[in-house]
């Protein structure tokens, strides 16, 4: 019994929530590692990217909500979520158009790219602002658990609750589904396989007749769409407030390098790893040993291995040590 | 060309001249708030606060040779110390007479060491309330119209002890401001004989806390205390308990008040209670109402305060007869305490009448102002609870 204790103090405060932000961690950090690997820069403005999905999907969600539209026990964003991609799809061409490709025309180094794209990144967190404002923003209606705390300590008639709220099972439900479709995109469809080409090696690609334009298009589309999709969830599970998503900017970052960036399946690989180190290493694990451990041997202090100011310092010495040993990151990727 | 740079100088000189002749028809007053940041849901309705008294002032034409009081409002930051020092440069740049701000503790004080301090300005602050600036040497040009958060704690311990809770567990946002209370608040509960059992930051801005609320809840206590801010990762913290069942009630800092937050949390934080520094003096129902009729919400934390900021400036100046920073300084005690007229939020065209007939007064404003020691509130505390998603002062201490 106090095992089964233990175990649901655990689920509850690591596992579950490690679960869901290693999802939305994973969706971004694709998001960035399929820029890297496919047009050769790191895009600081990815973060605002999600933050502009975000921002088109909660305002159509508001617009749903007040003809009185729902999608039941779920929220309804779900169903503004295509238009929201929509909108950064257009968002993500039209900055490409007007930005990126002179500088791709120019052949410009990717330092400068770099520096580009943290000029868009202002831009965009200046228009999210002007539209939506800065401050915090609730859109996430419908049920809000698949179980209570409450209610699984009814049930169970343990101790310990466990919550699960529907964004979180959503969130890593739909992750799954994503990530699921867009490796069948890359690996059998005839565009993803020219994406991957493109990627391995520019000059073939370019030689075997695929059309540079093509590929760049189809890569903003994914990426836009990615960055909607880990916007909005991120979103749904926590709350939309600009200042938050340009901050997820380095969690992100992280995750793709650790991974592998230019690896999709390392920057999924990444957003765990750096979730879950966040969550555990700075985790007082009193209560579970207290529930799994003989009273004897029942510790009095927290256990906590670091105190919680340090997770960013945890995640980035991960960073730090891949970086040393693995200079292209856990699962191949480009070199950095 | 030519015409511009004779317009610059020609304002430049203006400029210069208002600055020492003190009898000008322009006050400037800066007013550096967190416009961006942590507190971006607060500052407008302070910035509002200290504009009304100008506007009060300036509609009596009774300061000095009935000169006009022009707001410049610059950004904070609430926690960027760089872009802080940066406008604070530029307000006095600008030529203001005196500077309504920081607001949050950390940014003032380095607004402090690297602006006021070099340039003689004064700062009156609605809303530092770090006990650090209590200490910090100041050459006596800062004063703020809010408490020591020393003081807080010992309220906030006050208000556990009596609601019978034992043991709590602390969670502070990671600046100045936050720590200085989580350590009086810890302090103060241990005195009375509570218990801590865990102290925690957590940084703003994040969005997942699931890290920090696992390390609360694995410590436990009867409620947790947040010392953050409302927007800002205070607001994350409390989902994320309440979500996980973690914890159901929650101990609210000044902070953490405001109306946004249990709007934003729905009716779980039913029964969560704080305080915040703010009196029963009848200022604050005049000012509240004055603030109704200029169209924001005069409740707001801090806006009152910021009132009665910028109403202290130019009492003082007055006093002095004076908008030199260095000739009114020695007046704002003299005004904000007594002996003299008691004056009131909407009378300080009548304060001013009675200072330049040479009279005596004692500013009480939104929030019965009596400053001690180093030019700081003496502190009085509205006691908050929660209920149906409303905060409701139950008393005031």
């Amino acid at each position: 019994m106090d095992l089964l204790n233990a175990l649901v103090a655990l689920t509850n405060f690591v596992i579950v929530p490690g679960l869901a932000y290693g999802s939305q961690l994973a969706l971004g950090a694709l998001g960035v590692t399929l820029i890297y690997g496919i047009l050769r820069f790191s895009n600081f403005a990815h973060g605002d990217t999600m933050a502009f999905g975000a921002m088109v999907t909660i305002l159509f969600t508001w617009l749903f909500q007040s003809v009185g539209l729902s999608a039941g026990p779920l929220p309804t964003a779900l169903l503004a979520l295509p238009f929201g991609i929509l909108g950064t799809i257009a968002l993500a061409l039209v900055t490409d158009r007007t930005v990126y490709r002179f500088y791709r025309q120019q052949k410009a180094k990717p330092v400068i790219f770099v520096m580009v794209s943290l000029g868009v990144m202002f831009m965009m967190n200046g228009i999210v602002r002007f539209i939506i404002g800065p401050g915090d923003q609730r859109f996430t209606d419908g049920e809000r658990f698949v179980i209570s705390a409450r209610t699984f300590k009814k049930l169970t008639g343990l101790q310990e609750g466990l919550a699960i709220k529907t964004t979180e099972a959503l969130t890593v439900i739909t992750a799954v589904i994503v990530v699921a479709v867009l490796f069948w995109f890359l690996n059998k469809t005839r565009t993803g396989k020219s994406m991957r080409a493109y990627s391995d090696n520019e000059d073939l690609a370019l030689l075997s007749g695929i059309n540079p334009e093509r590929v760049v298009m189809y890569t903003w589309m994914i990426v836009a769409a990615l960055a909607t999709i880990a916007g909005v969830l991120y979103g749904l599970d926590k709350s939309f407030k600009p200042f938050t998503y340009f901050q997820l900017l380095l969690p992100i970052f992280a995750s793709a390098i650790v991974g592998g960036l230019g690896n999709p399946i390392g920057a999924i690989a990444g957003g765990f790893i750096i979730a879950f180190s966040e969550v555990t290493i700075t985790y007082a694990w009193k209560k579970v040993l207290n529930y799994s451990l003989p009273d004897s041997l029942a510790p009095d202090g927290l256990v906590q291995l670091l105190s919680t100011d340090y997770k960013f310092a945890v995640s980035f010495a991960i960073l730090i040590v891949v970086l040393l040993f693995k200079p292209t990151g856990l699962f191949k990727g480009k070199a950095v | 060309m030519k015409k511009l740079l004779m317009a610059t100088a020609a304002a430049a000189l203006t400029a210069g001249t208002a600055y020492a002749g003190g009898h000008a028809k322009e006050v400037k007053l800066g007013v550096l708030f967190g416009f961006t940041g942590p507190i971006e849901s607060l500052a407008p309705a302070m910035g509002d606060g200290a504009e009304l008294a100008m506007e009060e002032v300036t509609k009596s034409g009774k300061l000095l040779d009935s000169a006009t009081v022009t707001p410049v409002r610059a950004d904070t930051g609430c926690i960027d110390n760089g872009l802080a020092v940066a406008n604070g440069e530029k307000l006095v740049a600008e030529g203001v007479n005196g500077i309504i701000g920081g607001d949050c503790s950390g940014v003032t004080g380095a607004i402090l060491q690297n602006v006021a301090i070099p340039n003689g300005m004064v700062m009156i602050s609605p809303s530092a309330t770090s006990p650090g600036l209590s200490t910090m040497e100041d050459n006596g040009l800062f004063f703020r119209t809010s408490p020591s958060d020393a003081r807080e704690g010992q309220v906030m311990a006050e208000i556990l002890k009596e609601r019978g809770i034992n043991s709590i567990a602390l969670t502070y946002t990671n600046n100045d401001y936050g720590k200085g209370l989580a350590d009086a608040i810890q302090s103060s509960f241990e005195e009375v004989g509570g218990e801590v059992t865990i102290v925690t930051a957590h940084e703003d801005g994040k969005g997942d806390y699931s890290a920090e609320v696992g390390a609360l809840a694995s410590a436990g206590g009867d409620v947790l205390v947040v010392a953050g801010y409302l927007d800002q990762g205070g607001l994350g913290i409390i989902q994320g308990a309440l979500d996980s069942g973690a914890f159901e009630t929650f101990g609210l800092p000044g902070g953490m008040i405001g109306d946004s937050l249990p709007a934003n949390v729905g009716a779980d934080l039913d029964g969560s209670f704080g305080q915040i520094a703010g009196s029963d003096s009848k200022g604050a129902e005049i000012f509240a109402e004055m603030a109704k009729e200029r169209g924001f919400d005069g409740t707001s934390a801090y806006a009152s305060e910021s009132y009665d900021a910028a109403a202290l400036f130019l009492l003082a100046m007055q006093a002095a007869n004076s908008t030199n920073p260095a000739d009114y300084v020695g007046k704002i005690l003299e005004v904000a305490n007594a002996p003299g007229e008691p004056i009131n939020p909407g009378e300080l065209g009548k304060a001013l009448e009675i200072l330049a007939a040479g009279g005596d007064i004692d500013y009480q404003g939104a929030t019965g102002v009596e400053l001690i020691g180093p030019g700081e509130s003496a502190g009085s505390y509205r006691e908050i609870e929660v209920k149906d998603g409303k905060n409701e002062t139950l008393r005031f201490r």
